[in-house]
């Protein structure tokens, strides 16, 4: 490609000094990486109402197109950005005015970041960060700093006990998914997440969901309940606290809550399947009768398989919104504490034993 | 005994197999697929009764003589006090409404004032699109309720006429 | 001055402007929310110095699970701040001689600083790290063989404390009812609901 960039583009590119061009490369990859991310927010609540609705036996949104055709209510999640960013921002007179506003960016913020390290393909990466893993971990936790302040800014019974709901649900299944999360590192050696998908390589078989299948299963449960999404969406609970945390929020401050609960959902689903269905590896990789066949495309690596297993889960979550009513709160703690951690911690020891014994897949 | 530790062993595999969480996923999973039964409102409706209660209408005879005799029944009746009613004697002696108004944003559409009517006039038509655009219009008058009612005299009958046996 | 300098220099400034809202708010909630600035900006400070994994476990630990617990109970109180200010004058000596106390033992254990401790040739040795170089994987090394002992008691302690703490919580009244989920959820429509045939009864 250089060789056709034209000679005036490239000595005014070097004219910046080095610092200036590695900050420019990464600003232009962060854009690259959430334009689409939002877009696909956008469109995640676009299918999160279609697949609810064809659930419930509805259609779901279909009205909203572009330029007068309907396309199947496409238009429908542009529609809605345009309508919350037009609307105003009421901050309630006995709100503490700065936590309020700042709220919203908290929570967004640590959902966007968190992409930093994500790998879409091998190589494909922000940062290939040696500790990735934990620094997705680090940011998924802070994330309920913009619940608990959102609550407590308010001045709102409703949103300071979705507040605490929600922190101590945060905390209680932020401890599960580490404890699943150390799975994976005792299986990969690694705490890099390009390194972890590459030790799932040599196709489905080889993926970690299959030894590690507790583990996956509580990872994935956890997610849905970090993320605050039915069944476990009490921090919400239309139905007891009408909106929870953001009962005081309107316009486009409660569009960043919404931006940053869909922003987590796709990101535990790309987490789910980057460390338990090895991300952009083939599911077809150790078919090695389709050498030679016009099938044999379908054993690549790409990005492709990687976005497809990330839309399975989201697709689950949502399944999930449409089928199981809310747990109750004392449950949800019970779950959390006496199920999920006691579960991990024995896979964890089941796997350390398997390991010494070498067993199983780490025949190292 | 035996008995107790099998439900507990049953109940044990069941729930960590999430075997009534996948039952439920797989009911949801087939409703993804089901013909859906929604109605496109504007362009397809459902089918109406002719029972239906919307916007009320006042009726004449085929002569063209309002029926309504000021009776009140239908005032009286009404629970929601939407009807206001004053009547004076007309020039030849028969008993007339000088008005009647119904209130809309009152009105429960409960059709308890068609069923007082002894002399079947004020009944309530099939229409239920409809608006109002400043304060105040919200109240039908007796012109607005005659007006309908020749508008729309010819469904009017036919849905008495379908409704008669069974009343 | 590079850019990994401007980096330093501004989250050093946050950080102590951070330190200083913690003791300087009147609002408890905004001293939290200022120490948990702190936490951060010193995480960014050991992602700079190469100590990624400090860092991010700083991070994970103290601003993701301590602070929100911290957050919490501040939260929960209702602290009249005219009642917490009335002793300052009376407690200040005191204070001020903890703080003394402090300072005094850090300076005796980081050893005397001057101006030229700028000069002094293990600062200007450190090096950077190849890029093969990990910092978790060195301190698991460290961690598990060379410090192996201090470690595990430091694990133990922790362990006795955790289970002093939830056998303080865990106290049963008499006279509360309480529900147990586990048992709750074995329930099965035949143990409560019995469907008795009867036959419809004859009219009068």
């Amino acid at each position: 490609m250089i060789e056709y960039t034209p000679d005036f583009l490239i000595n005014f590119w070097n004219w910046f000094p080095v610092d200036a061009q590695t900050v420019a490369i990464i600003l232009g990859k962060i854009v690259l990486i959430l334009l689409p991310l939002i877009l696909s927010v956008a469109y995640v609540t676009y299918a999160e109402r279609k697949v609810i609705g064809a659930m419930q036996v509805r259609i779901g949104p279909n009205r909203v197109g572009f330029f007068g055709f309907r396309l199947w209510g496409l238009g429908q999640p542009i529609a809605d950005t345009v309508k919350l960013m037009f609307k105003e921002v009421i901050i309630p007179t006995q709100a503490n005015k700065y936590l309020f506003l700042i709220a919203p960016i908290l929570s967004i913020g640590p959902a966007l970041a968190a992409w930093a390290v994500i790998p879409f393909d091998r190589g494909m990466a922000l940062a290939n960060v040696d500790a990735g893993l934990l620094y997705v971990l680090a940011l998924t936790s802070i994330a309920v700093y913009g619940v608990i302040i959102a609550g407590w800014a308010s001045n709102s019974k409703y949103a300071i006990l979705s507040a605490l709901r929600s922190g101590a649900q945060i905390v209680a299944y932020e401890i599960a998914m580490g404890f699943a999360l150390v799975g994976v590192l005792m299986a990969s050696g690694s705490l890099n997440l390009s390194a972890i998908v590459e030790g799932q390589a040599g196709g489905m078989s080889s993926w970690y969901f299959i030894p590690l299948f507790p583990l996956f299963l509580v990872y994935f449960i956890s997610g849905v309940a970090e993320t605050n999404r039915a069944p476990f969406d009490v921090a919400e609970g239309e139905s007891e606290i009408v909106a929870g945390f953001h009962v005081e929020y309107s316009g486009m401050a409660f569009a960043l809550f919404f931006l940053a609960e869909y922003a987590n959902i796709i990101l535990i689903s790309a987490l789910t399947a980057l460390m338990f269905l090895g991300g952009w590896l083939s599911p077809f990789e150790g078919f090695t009768f389709l050498e030679g066949t016009m099938f044999e495309f379908l054993r690549e690596t790409s990005l492709i398989w990687f976005l497809g297993k990330t839309s399975f889960f989201i697709f689950c979550f949502l399944w999930f919104r449409a089928t199981f009513p809310r747990y109750r709160y004392d449950q949800i703690m019970r779950l959390g504490w006496k199920v999920f951690i006691p579960i991990t911690i024995i896979w964890i020891f089941v796997e350390a034993v398997m390991m010494l014994a070498k067993v199983g897949p780490w025949a190292v | 005994m035996g008995g107790v530790m099998m439900n507990k062993i049953a109940h044990f595999i069941k729930s960590f197999t999430l075997w009534e969480l996948l039952k439920g996923l797989s009911v949801t999973g087939r409703y993804l697929f089901k013909t859906k039964v929604t109605i496109q409102y504007p362009e397809e409706k459902t089918p109406m009764s002719p029972r239906f209660r919307g916007l009320h209408a006042l009726r004449r005879y085929a002569n063209g003589e309002e029926r309504c005799i000021a009776c009140k029944l239908c005032e009286a009746v009404c629970p929601a006090l939407a009807i206001t009613i004053d009547s004076e004697e007309r020039e030849d002696g028969t008993r007339r409404t000088t008005r009647y108004d119904i209130d809309l944003f009152k009105c429960i559409y409960c059709g308890f004032c068609e069923e007082a009517c002894p002399v079947d006039s004020i009944v309530e038509t099939h229409i239920f699109e409809y608006h109002f655009e400043e304060h105040g219009s919200q109240v039908m008058t007796k012109e607005m309720l005659l007006e309908m009612g020749d508008k729309y005299e010819k469904e009017i009958a036919a849905n008495r006429e379908a409704d008669a046996k069974y009343r | 001055m590079t850019f990994i300098d401007l980096n330093f220099y501004f989250f050093s400034a946050l950080l102590l402007a951070a330190a200083l809202g913690v003791i300087a708010s009147k609002n408890p909630v905004h001293s939290a929310l200022w120490l948990v600035l702190s936490f951060f900006s010193c995480a960014a400070l050991w992602l700079l110095l190469e100590a990624e994994f400090l860092g991010i476990v700083l991070v994970l630990v103290y601003v993701g699970a301590v602070m929100v617990l911290f957050l919490f109970v501040v939260m929960m109180l209702d602290i009249n701040i005219e009642e917490m200010r009335k002793g300052f004058v009376r407690y200040l000596p005191i204070g001020a001689l903890v703080a003394l106390i402090l300072a005094a033992q850090m300076i005796w254990v980081v050893g005397p600083i001057g101006p030229d401790i700028l000069d002094d040739e293990s600062l200007k040795q450190a090096v950077r790290h190849g890029a093969d170089y990990s910092n978790t994987k060195e301190l698991g090394r460290v961690l598990y063989t060379e410090y192996v002992l201090p470690f595990e008691i430091a694990s133990i302690i922790l362990l006795v404390a955790i289970v002093a703490a939830i056998s303080l919580t865990l106290r049963r009244r008499k006279n509360t009812k309480y529900q147990t989920p586990s048992k709750q959820i074995q329930v099965k429509r035949d143990d409560r609901l019995r469907i008795v045939k009867m036959d419809a009864e004859a009219k009068e």
